[in-house]
């Protein structure tokens, strides 16, 4: 016994490859721990720390970035995580995603009254979800990944202690997660059965080296689509999609702006992963399915974005037909997985996520201030007038609205481009098509918000209501992302390339 | 050429744009110098381009290229041809007389702002040659159009704007994807790599004769819409109608353009097989379009829709000449572009002037103006007069060579289209009659005179009606080679002869 426990010997473990992580780690539990212990810290610090400790895990991955470049991509914990540039990607999207959350939770928070550790510390512990997630090379370490995301995310959006709007939603958020991760627990367990790991490589080992018998295909297939159920459920695709709207509109405004663009990403970074480096061989199955939930989420969501009348509402539907176009970027890997000239969707979609993360966090600030104090005013006449009492702010939103609709030289236009080209190269025009025609209808929904702000002219009982007001923290990260809208929106070169590297190294982790 | 000329003129109207909204909104006097600077700058850079273009080459002048998104092929491409010209010269003088002679009544700043958005967004869609840049600037003009519409429109105006930019944007869906599948078809047909350059795609690439249909239709969609094409056109009277005066002038005098210039830039020019195939639909629907225009225009009650229905029927004839395959016809096609252009937006600075004076576009409103009113009903005449197409006036020259040129190939389309050459004189002259002739009433007694300011605004419109008209031969001198290059292009990619007329018509200067 003694002799076995010797030579047992735990995973080496390559401490700076795992760097973001540990720095994301350390963040959360100084502000949970130190942030319990001491007293209230002056204005602004707990905000200001996690914007810090998301700019250090930035900084951080752009580091590694550089080192994968030079000597190449490997897996790390024994082949429990990658460490690629695929990886990277995601992290830098990630951490960018919590420190603009965190500068427009800032004044929000301080505005309601909920100021503290605790919120800020469940940003850091999600993003550690995400970035687990996005680079989880085990069916188990993306549900642990999965798990930690969605639990912080359960509190975050039931974190407005005095609108009951918030801990509803939590619950109904609470619920229907609960049930879509059992979906996907079960969903692994299956997989597991028919291949024998839950390990990626391994996964994909399973295919070649085993005879293939019509059982253990089956248990794989089934575990494929429970599986995607898990992950739709995650990235808000239609059939999946009822509690968005609901969630999106009850949760504290900068936690819905986290929800539509960390956790996103983190959920589309995993399915890409899952998809395209452990389950190649099962393509043409799951690829269909993947074809019929972006069509129906293009479509659904952008349709019932225009009839709503609520802001948040709309942008949560509008989210959910976003989701549809990356979906496409999705099928369209989808067609090439596993070969050695990986297709163009993998980066395709990975640019739509990041292009879109920051666009939905420039919108949400703009809503976390138009819904003033007690965070209810998000009904589209909260905007009305907007654009004479707060021009620069309108004008803002206007810019990434645009963009949202696709419109040229901003960066939702790029995304939409990347997606179709990689949907256009994978011959999938029909795809291609609908998501075009379907965005047209998404944009009657933007052109509304503009109406409301530019043209539409004040009530009566508008004069009465709160001035919006425009803090400095929250004016940093609205001219943040509408200076990287329209940067990327004339110059994408470098970031396409830099979407087009991320992808390589999913493939070479497939041996 | 050292200067590039063509990217100052994409660019200067927008650095305006920025100078405008950078000024202080309680100075209307400078934003409005501002925005005719800026304005006034491209136009008399538009006319030096138009003085220095070689006749004798018929390619791309001025052609200025560099890389921009390098991971995609796109280059920032830019040149002008007899095709363009003169729309890049229509859009440069245009612009300056919209923004000196109509007032926008309110927020002056926006209002320039946008406008010069607008000029910046035209010129780069006809200046530009790769296919991505092209649809950057086609897809950016809505955006200042539809707030011109929705911020200082009449009643319905958020309606029409909206209804304006959703038409347009799903025509441009079905072009994006085309757009797209083009280049990266392109790439394995001939041309070796990834790229939207427009002229070696339509050199070096060929598709197949499927392939390449279904990828013209994807473009057809978009500027069918934008002609706007019978049975796409139901947005144009509501955005006319709806849209300010300088925006109705914009929309009408150069912006419709950019559906035909597209038919002929990006329809025949890059897939000539597919244009040749789907000739007949399109001459069919040109046809539709000419009488149903002219007919529904009849029966308008209000002046402005009349005339915004009177576009569909003019826009119909360039769709005619353009599908007609001969020299001739799309000579006269383009030129007929200028030609609308200039008598379309001038008369509705008319009817915007009628509005302003009685606060009714009603035709039953209106009676006997011409006797409180001769100077205005006269430059009304003139205009109205080019509009229907009578010698001596430009649009006669336009719609001669459009018909003459396609009675060679269209033979029955153009002798039904010809009929819309009378209904036109019919609708127009009617109401010439219903608001001018008569006695005036009471509301009409004291209907104001021209004002001086407002005569010298009219005066070039009415100038180039004359000019045009009268002596045609600078503009199809420039024009011609450029057709015929094309003609020649379609001729070498189909095996198409084009049919020779045996002697040249008086009217046309210069024999073929």
């Amino acid at each position: 016994m003694i002799l076995a426990a010797d030579t047992m010997q735990g995973p080496s473990i390559a401490w700076f490859e795992l760097s973001p992580l540990l720095i994301l780690l350390g963040g959360g539990l100084v502000l949970l721990v130190a942030g319990a212990l001491t007293p209230r810290w002056p204005k602004g610090t707990y905000a200001g720390f996690t914007a810090a400790v998301a700019g250090a895990v930035t900084v951080m991955s752009f580091v590694l970035w550089d080192d994968i470049s030079d000597d190449g991509a490997q897996t790390l914990v024994a082949g429990a995580l990658a460490f690629d540039r695929f990886a990277m990607f995601v992290t830098i999207t990630i951490s960018v995603a919590v420190l603009l959350t965190s500068l427009i939770a800032d004044d929000y928070l301080r505005r309601e009254q909920l100021d503290g550790p605790e919120i800020y510390g469940l940003f850091l512990m999600a993003a550690i979800g995400g970035v687990v997630m996005g680079a989880a090379n085990d069916l188990i370490v993306l549900f642990l990944g999965l798990e930690v995301l969605s639990i912080s995310l359960y509190v975050l959006v039931a974190s407005h202690r005095r609108r009951t709007a918030s801990q509803e939603s939590g619950i109904k958020y609470f619920v229907l997660g609960g049930f879509s991760s059992a979906f996907f627990l079960y969903g692994i367990a299956l997989i597991y059965g028919g291949s024998g790991s839950t390990n990626y490589a391994e996964i994909l080992g399973s295919f070649s080296s085993s005879v293939q018998t019509n059982r253990t295909d089956a248990f794989v297939l089934a575990g494929i689509a429970l599986l995607l159920v898990g992950l739709a459920f995650k990235v808000a695709a239609v059939p999946f999609h009822f509690w968005t709207p609901d969630v999106y509109q009850g949760a504290p405004t900068p936690v819905t702006a986290f929800m539509a663009s960390a956790a996103k990403v983190a959920a589309f970074a995993g399915m890409l992963r899952v998809l395209n480096v452990a389950l190649p061989n099962w393509r043409d199955d799951w690829r269909p399915a993947i074809w019929l939930l972006a069509i129906v989420s293009v479509v659904v969501g952008s349709m019932l974005a225009v009839v709503q009348t609520d802001v948040k509402r709309m942008l949560a539907y509008s989210s959910i037909s976003h989701a549809g176009f990356i979906l496409v970027g999705v099928e369209a890997s989808g067609h090439t997985a596993g070969e050695p000239g990986l297709g163009l969707g993998v980066s395709a979609a990975l640019l739509y996520l990041l292009l879109y993360a920051v666009l939905v966090l420039g919108t949400f600030a703009v809503v976390t201030l138009v819904a003033r104090t007690g965070d209810g005013a998000t009904d589209i006449g909260a905007f009305r007038g907007l654009g004479s009492s707060r021009p620069a702010l309108a004008l803002a939103m206007t810019v990434m609205l645009l963009a949202q609709a696709g419109v040229p030289l901003t960066s939702g236009f790029i995304a939409k481009v990347s997606v179709i080209e990689a949907a256009v190269e994978a011959r999938s025009y029909a795809l291609a098509i609908v998501a075009m025609v379907a965005s047209v209808i998404a944009a009657f929904l933007y052109l509304r918000i503009m109406v409301s702000m530019w043209i539409s002219e004040p009530e009566s009982g508008d004069d009465d209501r709160e001035v919006v007001r425009m803090p400095l923290s929250t004016g940093l990260a609205i001219t943040t992302c509408v200076g990287f809208t329209l940067l990327v929106g004339f110059f994408p070169g470098w970031l396409i390339d830099a979407s087009k590297h991320a992808t390589i190294v999913v493939q070479s982790l497939a041996p | 050429m050292g200067f590039p000329v063509l990217t100052t003129l994409v660019l200067a109207p927008a650095v305006g744009a920025v100078a405008v909204a950078l000024l202080s909104r309680r100075r209307p006097e400078w934003i409005k110098l501002m925005a005719l600077l800026a304005s006034a700058f491209t136009g008399a850079l538009s006319i030096w381009v138009m003085s220095s273009f070689s006749t004798d080459d018929a390619g791309f002048q001025f052609v200025s290229k560099h890389l921009w998104i390098e991971p995609w092929g796109i280059s920032w491409h830019l040149g002008v041809d007899g095709i363009s010209l003169f729309l890049v010269v229509l859009t440069g003088v245009l612009f300056p007389l919209v923004i000196v002679g109509i007032d926008p009544h309110h927020d002056h700043k926006r209002y320039f702002a946008w406008l010069l958005l607008l000029e910046a967004g035209m010129m780069g869609s006809f200046l530009s040659l790769d296919l991505f840049v092209f649809f950057v600037f086609f897809e950016l003009v809505l955006v200042p159009m539809y707030f011109l519409i929705g911020g200082w429109g009449y009643d319905d105006r958020v309606y029409a704007a909206t209804k304006f930019f959703l038409y347009t944007m799903l025509g441009s869906a079905f072009m994006l994807v085309g757009i797209i599948t083009t280049a990266v078809l392109a790439r394995s047909n001939g041309v070796g790599h990834i790229t939207f350059d427009l002229v070696e795609i339509a050199e070096k690439a060929t598709f197949a004769a499927s392939t390449g249909r279904w990828l013209f239709f994807a473009f057809a969609v978009a500027f069918a819409v934008k002609v706007p094409m019978f049975p796409l056109h139901t947005w144009l009277p509501d955005a006319h109608t709806q849209a300010p005066t300088g925006g109705s002038v914009i929309l009408a005098g150069v912006m419709l353009k950019l559906g035909t210039y597209g038919l002929l830039r990006f329809g025949l020019y890059l897939f000539p097989e597919a244009a040749r195939w789907g000739a007949p639909l399109f001459l069919t629907l040109a046809t539709i379009g000419i009488i149903y225009g002219a007919v529904v225009a009849t029966m308008q009650k209000d002046l402005k829709r009349l005339v915004a229905y009177s576009s569909v029927a003019h826009l119909g004839f360039i769709v005619l000449g353009t599908f007609a395959f001969t020299s001739q016809a799309i000579t006269g096609a383009v030129m007929q572009m200028v030609n609308h252009g200039v008598s379309t937006g001038a008369l509705f600075v008319l009817v915007g002037m009628i509005y302003e004076r009685r606060h009714t576009r009603e035709i039953a409103q209106l009676r006997g103006i011409q006797k409180v009113a001769p100077i205005f009903a006269g430059v009304f005449m003139v205009v109205m007069l080019s509009s229907i197409g009578v010698p001596g006036l430009n649009g006669f020259v336009g719609e001669y060579l459009i018909l003459i040129g396609s009675f060679l190939t269209a033979r029955w389309w153009t002798v039904v289209a010809a009929t819309g050459v009378i209904l036109a004189a019919l609708y127009l002259m009617w109401a010439y009659q219903r608001v001018f002739h008569g006695e005036p009433d009471d509301d009409n007694k004291n209907f104001p005179e021209l004002r001086l300011k407002e005569g010298m605004f009219l005066l070039p419109f009415v100038g180039l009606i004359v000019f045009c008209g009268v002596y045609p031969k600078p503009m199809l001198d420039r024009i011609e080679p450029s057709v015929k290059a094309l003609i020649t292009h379609v001729s070498e990619k189909t095996g198409y002869t084009e049919p020779q007329i045996p002697t040249p018509p008086v009217e046309e200067g210069e024999a073929p």
